[in-house]
């Protein structure tokens, strides 16, 4: 099954994936009308031409760890909208509507679960949330994840889809990305391993602070990886753009992770590398 | 600005008296006072209406003081370490230690240039991975030596570029702003002009946080903003004044220590109070900074880092 979504760096858009489910979905890169009951069988890549379907927070988890192992840990925070953001529209509406999609607070799920019987904590951000975009919600929630994960000596997976920092909340998003990073330097000092999975997107003000941090970083095939957005690339430098930039094998090729998976192998590869980091025993 | 041509205007006025004055040996002197007093009235009236987008504008002036000559209006005895030992040399993002106010320190700061040839070679400020590179070797020299670290940030944001991407731009930045939060050294930064996103925290994540008066420090610019919220170019004054990009919102949000205060009608209208200002905000926070032992330091940043605009922290404080 030929699973090359890589050069084209893209995922398969369905989009909006509301709560509200339809049975059918239609692939956008061959057009082929999936039963979404047997998309969940298939790991959410197409049957007919191997394209990766946008995976929600909560099949992320589910693909992930053991069944029914999972256990929400979240902070139950939701944006105090800092700025009093409004653009075409009120911010606060932008949250809403984001909330009534996902059924979640903001653009992350964090819990605790085994994976092969190994206890980890799972942070998993989802991209329909405001394009995955860190504010203080994301924020706080990676940094109390990662702090549970320092005193309690239990791994920490962080798995990307984050178009960058939160606009509607200024400096406030901004500095998220230093607090993710603090509490990063604490999950260091407590000698407890940090794996980071990169999907589509990892980009801006995420892979400029804790995303870029773990000791052990995987890329699902398809991910787009790379700070700046093409177009702004375009636009500021007048460059053209390689064939296969930013792709998750292009981050391979240039130092920026350590393995690049495909959807399906993502859950042997983690348990592999949760494996190795464990158990150091020297000071 | 609205009235930046009149102001012009009457700068050009002002100079060309006193050159007739100095040539001709005629006493201009009390039209020169009286065009000055106009002048000084004309920029203090501008100064009170400007709006957060005439602020972006002034933080980016051409003749705001900046870069390597503020340095050394600053600072003394300064000498530049060039090079990130790994292949390169930014010279967008520069340092060195030098003598301030009598105290030995490390400095970072973004520089811009000056002649359109210095621009281009340094993008306008605009480091590449290189140079947040060279700037954490710099944190390391400065660590073991026990200098402090202040970094002036004046950045439109870092690189982007493809080069940038091919070294990993994304992940110099997080080890620079892992480093800075590390440092076992008291650490302090100043916005200077354009405080840019990401390539502005780099370096920005340190123990106190100052801005100039007419600075900015935004997580986009507000073209960006307009182009990606707006969809619109038209609306940049518009996204300027909702992201809350100027120093007194900063300030009231908590995530800055103090407003530096600058002549009116901005920096570039009198460098030399600017740079004792800048000098003097700078001393009086190391010398705080020097007196709480180095633990107890490091936990503070920690928490101020833990805590900056977190959803429990504002609860906390209104309840």
């Amino acid at each position: 099954m030929p699973i090359r979504r890589d050069d084209r760096g893209r995922y398969v858009e369905v989009e909006p994936r509301r709560t509200e489910e339809t049975a059918w979905l239609r692939c956008r890169e061959c057009g082929e009308l999936v039963f979404r009951r047997k998309l969940k069988e298939s790991n959410h890549i197409c049957q007919r031409c191997g394209a990766y379907f946008f995976l929600t927070a909560h099949e992320r988890v589910t693909s992930l760890v053991d069944e029914d192992s999972f256990e929400p840990l979240g902070l139950g925070a939701t944006s105090l909208d800092p700025l009093e953001f409004v653009d075409r529209r009120p911010y606060q509406e932008r949250l809403e509507e984001a909330q009534a999609i996902t059924g979640l607070n903001d653009a992350i799920l964090v819990g605790r679960g085994t994976l092969d019987g190994c206890p980890l904590v799972l942070a998993v951000m989802d991209f329909r949330f405001i394009g995955g975009s860190m504010g203080q919600v994301v924020g706080d929630e990676i940094a109390a994840a990662l702090e549970r994960c320092a005193q309690e000596e239990v791994p920490f997976v962080l798995v990307v889809a984050s178009g960058g920092a939160r606009v509607q909340e200024g400096m406030v998003s901004l500095l998220q990305m230093a607090k993710t990073v603090a509490a990063r330097n604490v999950l260091a000092e407590a000698a407890v391993p940090f794996i980071a999975v990169l999907t589509y997107p990892s980009s801006g003000g995420m892979l400029a602070s804790v995303g870029s941090l773990a000791d052990i970083t995987i890329a699902e095939q398809g991910a787009m990886i790379g700070f700046a957005g093409p177009r702004v690339i375009e636009q500021t430098t007048g460059e053209r753009l390689p064939a296969g930039f930013q792709t998750a094998s292009f981050a391979l090729e240039h130092g920026m992770v350590d393995q690049v998976v495909t959807r399906e192998s993502l859950r042997a590869e983690l348990t592999r590398a949760l494996s190795v980091l464990q158990g150091g025993s020297h000071g | 600005m609205a009235d930046d041509t009149s102001i012009r205007a009457l700068e050009e006025k002002v100079a060309e008296l006193r050159t007739m004055m100095e040539s001709g040996g005629v006493d201009l002197s009390e039209e020169i006072t009286l065009l000055e007093k106009k002048l000084f009235a004309l920029r203090r009236e501008q100064y009170a209406r400007m709006s957060d987008w005439d602020r972006v504008k002034l933080a980016r002036h051409p003749e705001r003081p900046r870069g390597s000559p503020l340095v050394e209006a600053v600072a003394e005895n300064f000498y530049e370490l060039r090079g990130d030992r790994m292949g390169g040399d930014d010279p967008a993002l520069r340092g060195g230690p030098a003598l301030l106010d009598g105290r030995r320190i490390m400095i970072l700061f973004h520089h811009r240039g000056s002649t359109r040839e210095q621009q281009h070679a340094c993008r306008f400020g605009m480091a590449t991975p290189q140079g947040y590179r060279k700037a954490i070797r710099l944190m390391n020299i400065a660590e073991r030596l026990r200098l402090p670290l202040l970094s002036l940030v004046d950045t439109p944001g870092a690189y982007p570029g493809v080069q940038s991407e091919e070294q990993n731009i994304a992940g110099a930045i997080a080890e620079s702003i892992s480093r800075t939060l590390a440092l076992d050294v008291p650490t302090l930064t100043v916005i200077l002009g354009e405080g840019g996103s990401g390539g502005a925290i780099a370096i920005a994540a340190t123990d106190r946080v100052l801005m100039m008066e007419n600075a900015t420090y935004s997580v986009i610019s507000p073209e960006g903003a307009a182009a990606i919220l707006w969809k619109d170019p038209q609306a940049t004054p518009q996204a300027a004044q909702a992201l809350r990009l100027t120093a007194p919102p900063l300030m009231e949000l908590g995530l800055i220590d103090q407003i530096i205060a600058e002549p009116v009608g901005g920096a570039h209208t009198d460098p030399k109070s600017t740079a004792d200002e800048l000098r003097t905000a700078v001393s009086n926070h190391l010398h705080e900074l020097s007196s709480i032992p180095l633990d107890e330091l490091r936990a503070l940043r920690y928490k101020r880092y833990r805590n900056a605009g977190s959803v429990r922290a504002a609860a906390d404080q209104r309840g």
